[in-house]
């Protein structure tokens, strides 16, 4: 890839389609394309996978409870920490 | 970014405490994770975020009012978090990204569908590991776009606001934050692919 035009094409454009932020006449030729060229079908997909994974990551993480703790104690705001 | 904001900046400014700590609570979770993804590193994360509360309590009477409290307090954590990796590298990676994509520099290389992985094999404490080096490997420039779009859902006009660059470079960065990861996830999972259906042969 790309092996032809409208893999350059659908490269250019591949965060706009991600993020929903095409025009719906470009996105319908988009998906065209995709059903018609396997390799750009395996790269979106493999793009919102890592996009996904990420986001899941993110999920599990949390602010410690005692990290908080001393930010409310650096801050002088000890005694309102809830 | 969906967000409510009940805390009142006239009580913020006139120095009232329990608005402050309102606002610690509410925001310090978001931006711990910000910087503890900007940095890799919890201790600095730790630090990044008491320096940024820090600063935004000094510089609380400045804030106009321009763009939201969120956005003022993710643009001083992004700022701590930036300065800190420029101190960290400054003889080695360059912290600006140029804003224009040399052609062919993207083009995808791996092409094989790891999609299909089952989850435990996705999620796995490797792959994890794996998902660490590859965000630290980015620039932070890219890191920055990538972390502030996708992980925390600011729109391209909060991402540009609170870096104080271009709509278009946010794009342009974060296309090309995302095809990195995609490239060192894919070489990774389709040597895992392999390994696998080595395994059961």
């Amino acid at each position: 890839m790309p092996e032809h035009n409208h893999c350059q094409e659908f490269l250019s454009q591949i965060s706009d389609y991600l993020d929903n932020n095409i025009d719906p006449l470009t996105c319908a030729e988009l998906e065209k394309h995709l059903v018609d060229c396997p390799n750009c079908r395996v790269f979106v997909d493999t793009l919102k996978k890592t996009v996904y994974l990420y986001q899941q990551r993110e999920a599990d993480i949390n602010i410690p409870s005692e990290v908080r703790e001393r930010l409310f104690k650096v801050l002088s705001l000890d005694d309102l920490i809830r | 970014m969906q967000e409510r904001e009940p805390i009142s900046i006239k009580a913020l400014k006139a120095g009232d405490r329990e608005a402050f700590a309102a606002m610690v609570d509410e925001y310090s979770p978001k931006l711990y994770k910000l910087a503890l993804r900007m940095l890799g590193d919890p201790l600095e994360a730790e630090d990044i975020l008491q320096e940024a509360f820090l600063k935004a309590y000094r510089g609380l009477e400045n804030f106009r009012g321009g763009s939201k409290l969120s956005t003022w307090l993710y643009r001083i954590t992004a700022n701590e978090a930036l300065m800190r990796l420029r101190k960290r590298e400054l003889d080695t990676v360059p912290v600006d990204e140029p804003l224009l994509l040399e052609d062919g520099a993207e083009i995808p290389r791996e092409l094989k569908d790891w999609c299909c992985l089952p989850e435990a094999e996705l999620m796995s404490a490797e792959a994890q590991g794996t998902l660490d080096i590859a965000i630290n490997s980015l620039s932070p420039a890219l890191r920055a776009a990538f972390v502030l779009r996708d992980l925390h859902g600011l729109s391209t006009r909060e991402a540009a606001e609170v870096l104080q660059i271009s709509e278009a470079a946010i794009k342009t960065r974060l296309l090309r934050a995302r095809l990195q990861l995609r490239e060192i996830l894919s070489s990774y999972f389709s040597e895992r692919m392999e390994r696998t259906s080595n395994a059961r042969t």
